[in-house]
Order: C-alpha cells, then structure tokens, then sequence
C-alpha cells in the first residue's frame, strides 16, 4: 500500500528537486507524445530544449531566449508578490496592454522630436497606465471586497477591446494608407527600444527584468513588506495580529505588479514587437502566471522558470517548423509542464510512506 | 560584429542559398500563418495551396509551415528561424507580418520573401494578393436580386482599403439590380471570432436584413443567419459549402495555389523577381463557389455572366459614372478607377449611409 503523509513542514529538499523533477516528467511524456505522432522522440526533445542554447544557430537563439523572457519574468515577479500574499491578479495580460498603449502613446505624441528624456517618460507612462488598470480590482476589492480575481480577468477584455480601438483610430499611422496600427518604433530612434546589445538580445525590459528580480530578493527576504507579504499568505489571522494593513497589502501587490506588467508591455511594444497593432500582445500576462509558479513564486525561481519557458517557445517554434509538429502539440507540452509541477508537489508537502496503512 | 552580420555570414556559410538567379535542383518553400490550419477560412486556404505546391512539384519541393504565429514580436523570429532553417522562399500569409518580412529580408537577401496582402516590397520581397472587390460584384449583384426586405447586412472586419472595397463594389451592383436597396454595415474589429460575429449578424438581421455579407472568416454568421431562416449569406475566403444551399447561397474562394506554384517554380527556374501581384476572377485566384438552386435561375445566368465579363477584363467593377458619398465625382461615364485609388480607397461610394470609423 502507498499512503501520503502530510510533512510538518514543506520539505526544502524537494522544494528544490520538483521543479527540475517536473522538466524531466515533461520530457519524458512530452516525448511519447511525440512519438505518437509519428516524429522521433528524442529528435524532438533535443530540438526544443538542447538545439536552441548549444544547437547550430544557437549564436541566434540564445539571445531570442532574453528578449522571450524578459516579460515573462518581469510580469512573473509582480505577481509573484501578490500571490505570495494570497492575492490574486489574474489579469496581467490587461495591465501589460494599456501600458504598452499608454508607453507608446505618449511616446507617439513626440513624433518626430528626437530628445533623450522621451524614453524614460515613455517607461513611467507605461508603468503608471498598467498601475492605474490593476487599481481597478485593488480600489473596488478595498472599498466593496468585491474578488479581485474576477475584476482583474474581466478588464483583460476591456483592455483588449482599447487595444483594438486606438490602433485603427488614435494611435493609428498617418502613413499607413488607412491600415491599423500605428507607426514602427524602429523608425523613431528616441522612443525606439533598441537592442543595447544586439548578438545578446538584450534591451531596456531585459535590464528591466533582471533588476527587478534583485528588487523582489532583498524586498523579500530584507524588509518588513517583504515579511507582510510572506506572513499573510501564510496565515492571514496571524498577519492581522502582527500589525498588517490587509487594505495596504492589497493596493501595493496589485499595484506593482500592475505597473511591472505596464512596463514590460511597453518595453514589448516599442522593441520587439515594433508597433501598437490589434494583436501585438501575445498572452504573456497569462503565461507569466504559469512562470510565477513554476518559479516557486521565488524571484532566482522565477528568472530561471522565464527561461525555460521561453526556451520552450523557441524551441517550439524550431520543432514546429523543422520537424513539422503541430502548434497544439507544443501548447501542450507547456501545459504538461505546470500539470507536473503541481503533481510533483505532492513531494514537497507530503511523504510518501510504503507498508500496510494502519487501521483507523 | 552585430546580428545582421552574423547571420549574413551564417548563411553564406553553410550555403542556405545559391547566388540569386541560378537554377536550383531543389527548392524549400516556408509559410508563415495566422491561424491554424484547421479554421475553415483563410488559413485552410493558404495550406491547401502549400499542399498543392508539394503535390506539382513532388520531391523537388520542401513545405515547411508553423500555424498561428501571432503578429508581433514572434514573427520575426519565426521567420528568421525558417530562414536560417534554409528555407529558400518564404510565403507570409497575413497582413500584420509586413514589416517583420521587410526585416527579415534584408538580413537574408538570398532568401525570398512573399508577403500576402502588403504594400512593402525589396529587392527579395515580393508582395501579393487578391482582387476580392470583383467577386464581391457579383455577390451585390444576386444580394439585390433575392432581398426581399430590400435591407443588406455587412459584417465588416477593420475600416481598411480592402474591406472599403467590398463594401462599394458590393454596393453599387446591388443598388443596380435593386434601385431600392440599402446596407446596414457593422464593424467586429476581428479577422475571426465566432462569437462577434454571430452576434454581428443577430443584430443585423433584427434591424431586417435578409441578406449578410461577410468579411470575416468564420461560419458564425451563416449559423445565425440559419437560425432566423429565409435569411441568405456568402461563403468568405473558403466555400463553406456546409451551409449550402441555405443559407449560403454562393461564396468568394480564395484560390492560391495556382500564385504559390507559379512563384516556387520561379525560383527553381532560377527566374525569381520581386513584383506585386493582384490577381482577380480572371487569373483564377478569385473564385465564385457555385451558385445554389435557391437563386433564381435568371439572376445565377445573370451572376455568371458578369463573372465571364470580368474575368475577360471586358467589364471593370468600378466602371463610372461613380460619385463619392458626399456627392462630389469621382468617376466620369465610362472611367474605370486605376489601382492606386483602390489600394487606398478610404471612402464610401453614393448611397451607401453611416460614416467610415477612423
């Protein structure tokens, strides 16, 4: 008999082991799956996880996997904070949008003024649009407990549907002979986001992200908002006699990670993306979810988790288009990935105990 | 050294490619595509042409694609890795991939680029796409003809040239087959979401219309359009022959594989050159998907010998004289618009009401 035991503490040896344990699972059945459909197993896998870091063009994809990751892991790390908390912004995706529209507006209301301060601007502005869309759910979850989970999802919509309306009226180019979308950042040096390191593929969000990944470690593991953070989401009675503001928490998780998500939009949009266009947000807010957990809602976890995801999107797209493998098998595979990692934490919380289970 | 240099030099460093106009023993052919293969619209189409391209040129010919690609920031390097993966032609399907291709291009200028629906070009990046505005004639054409409420519906995608085409083309023939007619426009903002649609075509046909006409890409609207009943619509981009003969009751094809096979062929010729292509009814990228009973027969012998005239080029779909909304001339008796003014065409003709969004 097989019987689960629940540890007294979550054991900090598999904290460390399952994630990597979850890649392996994943490999595995992602490789069968593979197989499945006709395409060798191992072939597959190595195109999607190994070729894109040590492969032929790796000089290419390695700097891919930065400009991949880099929102990821800055949206991952805003929410992680307020998942920490027990809160629950599920609508990053919203918050990226309007401060991609609200970045790249003010930005396009300089055109065609070559100063070096629009840049910075166009960052707070993006940062400032994605804080004021994620204080919709924290205002309303403050003043009427209304789920901040709900109301965050919903604006996703709502952001959308903005989205759609500026590129093909306010923000919409002049030159573009009545198309939607508005003009290429590439064409407006001081509001372009341009590669600081071109073969590195690293840009403003990629500094961006990795500086708040060291922002979250001392924030968390240094200073007294850090420790609110963790002891609400531990115990929130045990918070509320130790002195924590709940209303406070609130507006400062959904705040940040609003405006850490507002900023990644905007990095995106003036970078890489290029261009304010109906579609140019290809769901990072949510997958960011994903990363934040697959990174143990832990800023190294976190960078790391970024990657591989990222890696798993670029070597996807290799697969798909050497190998022939459809866009839904690779889909599934990224959800193969978060559905180990929350089996495998079973090991974390639980042991496993082999023998005849006593009787009751 | 930056990027562009590398992958120059990767290129030409495992051969990828020939020089630029030698004869090639084999050719790889890329497609980049919005949707999935499987949406039943334009996507569908753009992958059967791809499978045809395989089918003409049998082991001569490599097919590589990736579905779904979104239009930002993934295409580029969707592209890139399809270029660097060496891929000698590579055919983008949507509009939203244009300056991704004009990129991508000039880092790789012994591949060819062919971008659907745009208007940049290079020297290795050709554009194309397809004279939907003559299809859409014939459309108007059977739309007055079967109205009986004398009220059309237009699902509109976005305000753009393409889209302001249709709508005119579709327009001025029906007013000439039905002097009474008018046509309700609503605008979904989206190349496909059924459930817009759906709710798009709803509206329309409680305002009383009892004919819709589409430009976006799903079967949404034919099902609302079944739902109401004595309600008819057109197949968009693929036949969606499976609402036929109601309420679909014809369709505009977009055929592309007699283009995708010309231009692979161009390149194992080693005869490849940029240029913009804008095939109609008559080059055969057009279709009009038959014409089912429900048509009258007179208004089908009717419908089809308009698409004879313009696939003969005897007749022009925006043949004056033709006045602008406002009432100010654009075509004088006898004048048929030249090209530039379609590929820009920001305005609504006589008779049509409401104002294009902008």
């Amino acid at each position: 008999m097989l019987t689960l035991e629940k540890r007294p503490s979550p054991s900090r040896m598999w904290t460390l082991l399952t994630p990597p344990l979850a890649v392996v699972l994943t490999m595995i059945a992602g490789g069968i799956l593979f197989a499945f459909l006709g395409k060798n197993p191992v072939e597959s896998i190595r195109t999607i996880f190994w070729d894109p870091v040590f492969g032929e063009f790796a000089f290419y994809y390695r700097g891919q996997l930065l400009v991949k990751a880099a929102p990821l892991i800055l949206i991952a790390i805003g929410l992680s904070l307020g998942f920490r908390a027990g809160i629950w912004n599920i609508g990053a995706e919203g918050q990226y949008i309007v401060g991609a529209i609200c970045g790249a507006g003010i930005g396009l209301a300089f055109y065609p003024t070559e100063n070096p301060l629009i840049f910075p601007l166009m960052i707070f502005a993006g940062a400032l649009g994605g804080w004021a869309w994620a204080m919709i759910p924290a205002t309303l979850k403050v003043m009427f407990g209304t789920n901040e989970i709900l109301v965050s999802l919903m604006l996703v919509y709502v952001a959308e549907s903005m989205l759609a309306s500026v590129s093909s009226s306010l923000l919409r180019n002049p030159e573009g002979m009545g198309f939607p979308g508005s003009r290429n950042f590439k064409d407006f040096p001081a509001a372009h986001n341009d590669y600081l390191i071109e073969s590195a593929g690293i840009h403003w969000g990629v500094v961006a992200a990795f500086i708040a990944v060291i922002f979250a470690y001392v924030l968390l593991s240094r200073h007294i908002l850090g420790f609110q953070i963790r002891v609400t989401g531990q115990s929130p009675r045990a918070a509320r006699f130790a002195g924590v503001n709940p209303s406070r928490l609130i507006l400062f998780c959904l705040g940040t990670s609003g405006a850490l998500a507002g900023m990644a939009g905007m990095f995106e949009v003036t970078g890489p993306a290029g261009q304010i266009s109906i579609d140019f947000n290809s769901g990072y807010g949510f997958t960011a979810i994903i990363v934040a957990f697959l990174g143990r809602l832990h800023p190294v976890g976190i960078l790391l988790a970024g990657l591989l995801m990222a890696l798993t999107y670029i070597g996807g797209e290799a697969a798909q288009s050497t190998l022939g493998l459809p866009a839904a098998a690779i889909q599934l595979l990224q959800g193969m990935l978060l559905f180990f990692l929350l089996a495998v934490d079973v090991l974390t919380n639980f042991r496993i105990r082999f023998g005849k289970t006593e009787a009751a | 050294m930056n990027r562009r240099s590398i992958l120059a030099g990767a290129v030409l460093a495992v051969g990828l490619a020939g020089t630029a106009f030698a004869q090639q023993d084999k050719v790889k052919a890329g497609f980049i595509f919005v949707g999935p293969i499987g949406d039943g619209g334009w996507t569908y189409e753009h992958n059967k042409a791809r499978l045809a391209v395989e089918e003409e040129f049998g082991d001569k010919v490599e097919t590589v694609y990736q579905e779904s690609v979104p239009e930002g920031a993934d295409a580029e390097r969707a592209l890139t890795q399809m270029a660097l993966g060496g891929a000698d032609i590579i055919f983008t399907t949507s509009f939203g991939y244009m300056d991704p291709t004009i990129n991508v291009a000039k880092k790789f200028p012994n591949v060819k680029f062919e971008h659907a629906t745009g208007f940049k070009r290079a020297d290795n990046a050709a554009t194309y796409g397809a004279r939907f505005y003559e299809g859409r004639a014939i459309q108007g054409l059977i739309a007055g003809n079967i109205t009986k409420s004398n009220k059309i519906g237009y699902i509109g995608s976005f305000p753009i040239p393409e889209v302001i085409r249709g709508i005119n083309s579709a327009f001025i023939h029906a007013k000439k087959a039905n002097p009474d007619v008018e046509f309700s426009i609503i605008w979904a903002y989206t190349w496909f979401d059924p459930a817009k649609e759906a709710d798009a075509a709803t509206a329309l046909i409680e305002q009383g219309a009892d004919v819709i006409l589409q430009h976006t890409d799903s079967t949404a609207p034919h099902a609302a359009a079944e739902k109401a009943g004595n309600v008819y619509a057109f197949g968009q981009a693929s036949d969606m022959a499976e609402y036929a003969p109601m309420p679909r009751v014809s369709s505009i094809i977009d055929n592309w594989a007699p283009y995708y096979i010309e231009r692979v062929g161009a390149v194992l010729d080693g005869t490849w050159e940029s240029k913009d292509t804008w095939g109609g009814i008559g080059s055969g990228m057009v279709e009009i998907g038959e014409i089912s009973d429900i048509v009258p027969e007179e208004v089908r012998t009717q419908a089809l010998a308009l698409r004879d005239q313009i696939a003969s080029g005897e007749y022009h779909p925006f043949t004056g004289p033709i006045n602008k909304q406002d009432g100010s001339a654009w075509l004088a008796e006898g004048e048929t618009a030249d090209d530039g003014t379609l590929l820009g065409m920001d305005f609504y003709v006589e008779g049509l009401t409401g104002d294009i969004p902008n």
